[in-house]
């Protein structure tokens, strides 16, 4: 119980930082954001819209800087993130719950993908030391986890998409069906397909050489010894003895290297034009559209905070040294 | 005083003449470096290309900028690497853009590690309350992803120069180093040396950075190393999307104008594909000497190797 209480005052902290981080970088900008936002807005937003805007982004002179950051605590609580320029007069919170379904599915498929084929690799690759697929399979993985998400995403669209007609050139979807009705899977597999796969081929390295490593410390230990000794089934020893113990620091490497992942992943989307966070965003940045870039910013943060608290509560159910502490 | 006689003579038992010290610790450490298959291939991939970068301008006469050659030509002698949709030299721009490169991903990798070593030091020292404070504050920038905060700062505040972006990588890169640094100190902090310099009087500061970080210097130095990957990785991913300073000459801003003008899709590979695997090679040459650096420091994962090639006769 102390375990998950910490947690969740850290989580707590964790979230209060990032929206606070939210509120300060804007008002950090050199010269005055307001002109530049308001001559964008000019003739095309009613004075409410400028009104909300302005509180919004703390261009409010009546108000002192506490008061406008309490007012900005209450519009987000309320999910009120401002209107976006570029999808003028969409709300920002309209434009990201939208995309984030999208990133969901794809960097969510590829990600956990990408860490159960890794770790089960390490898991082979420690087990056979010194064998056939451990002498090749971590050197290629670490040289495929060097290259930028984005280089390899290009070329596997060049070759795969373009040249060899087997995927579509980006997009999530055929047209306008953009659901996620059964009967429309065939044809959003057929778009995640290409982005997920370069998304796995180039993070399966990390998960495959921590788990190896992880694994070959754990096979040292008596334990493992003892189960053998015993005459156990192989597998028995290799997946419930040695691997359920290797494979703690490797759950704790997931939650934490998320972040990493997903700003890689980002990349990624641009590349297919996938309609994600990481698309949103660019669009954002390059519209300079500042309420939707915030809005994404936060909302990439907060999932990527709630990724990791979930795996900090799965983590009490993997090990009971936590539970009893 | 006495006590810190007494710690130098332990880690090293036979007395030497003090100027041989020092080069007899670490000769035999580099050699055991070099006879590492995987950190010597490393050092090889990483020193040619710092070569590239710091002998620049004696690879190549032409400017990187210099649009005037003919546009889209393949390699050939006069251009080994051919021409840029612009009719720049591309070995030129490979060049150069490969000392703009490193000089971002060494710069932000120190200043990283530099954050690293202190955060991470520190909190595993002091302990208690600052301790929790330096740790969350470690979590929180562990947890919060860098490329799009980065990218979102970067187009509040846009660059004239490289120092800003070596900075905000630096800031947002030092957090997992911190994390490992402040295990490595609490397995550390009770050993007998500590203790003996605590006893003479040392300072807090004094203890950390003057007895228990020499003998961190390996896992420092591969901190390190992952800083400078992650911190080349971020500036091409941000240069590849426009941001950062696309004028510049770099591995990021050659991929940028690369796909700007569809290299891929004219054919033009040979614009593509080099900055690509340049990254990619010194990504994979730095990883290679860290788990290289890893095999010799944790004897575990080389041990059994060893025994298995002379148990089997070849």
């Amino acid at each position: 119980m102390r375990y998950i209480l910490r947690k969740v005052l850290f989580y707590g902290v964790a979230l209060w930082a990032a929206v606070t981080l939210n509120f300060v970088l804007p008002r950090m900008m050199p010269g005055n954001p307001a002109e530049i936002l308001l001559a964008r807005f000019k003739g095309r937003v009613n004075p409410a819209a400028i009104h909300a805007f302005l509180i919004a982004f703390g261009l409010n002179v009546h108000q002192t800087l506490f008061q406008q950051y309490l007012s900005y605590l209450g519009q987000l609580v309320r999910g009120n993130m401002g209107i976006s320029i570029t999808y003028y007069p969409e709300p920002v919170s309209q434009v990201l719950a939208q995309a984030l379904p999208w990133t969901l599915l794809l960097i969510g498929a590829a990600t956990i993908i990408s860490f159960f084929l890794g770790t089960l690799a390490g898991i082979v690759s420690a087990w056979h030391r010194g064998g056939w697929f451990d002498s090749f399979a971590p050197g290629v993985f670490t040289l495929t986890s060097s290259f930028p998400y984005f280089w390899f995403a290009l070329l596997a669209l060049y070759f795969f998409a373009y040249r060899a007609g087997w995927f579509p050139l980006g997009e999530a979807y055929s047209g306008t069906r953009a659901s996620f009705a059964i009967s429309n899977w065939p044809d959003l597999m057929y778009h995640t397909a290409l982005p997920a796969f370069t998304i796995v081929f180039t993070s399966i390295g990390g998960w495959l050489l921590s788990m190896r490593n992880n694994m070959i410390t754990t096979m040292g230990q008596d334990y493992i010894l003892m189960a053998r000794a015993k005459g156990l089934p192989r597998r028995r020893v290799m997946y419930q003895y040695a691997a359920r113990n290797a494979i703690l620091p490797n759950m704790t490497g997931f939650a934490l290297s998320l972040g990493f992942i997903v700003s890689g992943a980002l990349l990624t989307e641009i590349v297919f034009s996938y309609p994600g966070l990481g698309y949103t965003l660019l669009q954002a940045v390059q519209n300079e559209d500042y309420p939707l870039m915030q809005g994404t910013l936060l909302l990439i943060a907060v999932a990527v905070l709630f990724a990791n608290f979930v795996v900090d509560l799965l983590y009490v159910r993997l090990d009971p040294r936590v539970r009893n502490e | 005083m006495i006590e810190k006689v007494e710690e130098s003579t332990a880690s090293q038992p036979t007395t030497v003449p003090a100027p041989r010290n020092s080069w007899s610790a670490w000769w035999p450490g580099f050699q055991r470096f070099l006879g590492n298959r995987k950190a010597a291939a490393g050092l090889v991939i990483v020193l040619v290309l710092v070569a590239l970068g710091v002998f620049a301008p004696w690879l190549t006469s032409i400017s990187p900028q210099a649009q005037s050659f003919v546009p889209l030509r393949p390699p050939s002698l006069a251009h080994p690497l051919g021409t840029t949709a612009q009719g720049q030299d591309v070995w030129s721009q490979f060049v150069w853009g490969t000392r703009a490169s490193m000089t971002v991903g060494f710069a932000a990798g120190f200043l990283a590690t530099a954050i690293t070593v202190i955060i991470g030091m520190l909190s595993g020292f002091i302990g208690g309350i600052g301790d929790e404070a330096l740790q969350m504050l470690t979590n929180v920038f562990l947890v919060i992803p860098g490329l799009p905060l980065i990218v979102v700062i970067s187009s509040y505040f846009p660059f004239q120069n490289n120092w800003p972006l070596i900075v905000i990588i630096a800031l947002t890169s030092w957090s997992w180093g911190a994390r490992v640094l402040r295990a490595q100190v609490l397995s550390m902090r009770e050993l007998p040396f500590v203790e003996a310099a605590r006893m003479a009087g040392e300072r807090t500061t004094a203890i950390v950075f003057r007895e228990l970080m020499p003998n961190m210097l390996s896992l420092i130095f591969s901190q390190f190393l992952f800083a400078v990957v992650s911190a080349v990785l971020t500036e091409a991913g941000l240069q590849f999307i426009g941001l950062g300073n696309i004028d510049a000459v770099s591995w990021g801003s050659m991929l940028y104008w690369a796909q700007n003008d569809s290299a891929l899709m004219t054919g033009a590979w040979w614009w593509f594909v080099p900055p690509g695997v340049a990254i990619g090679l010194f990504g994979a040459g730095l990883s290679l000497i860290n788990y290289g650096l890893d095999e010799i420091t944790n004897p575990r994962l080389r041990a059994r190797v060893r025994r298995q090639k002379r148990g089997r006769p070849a």
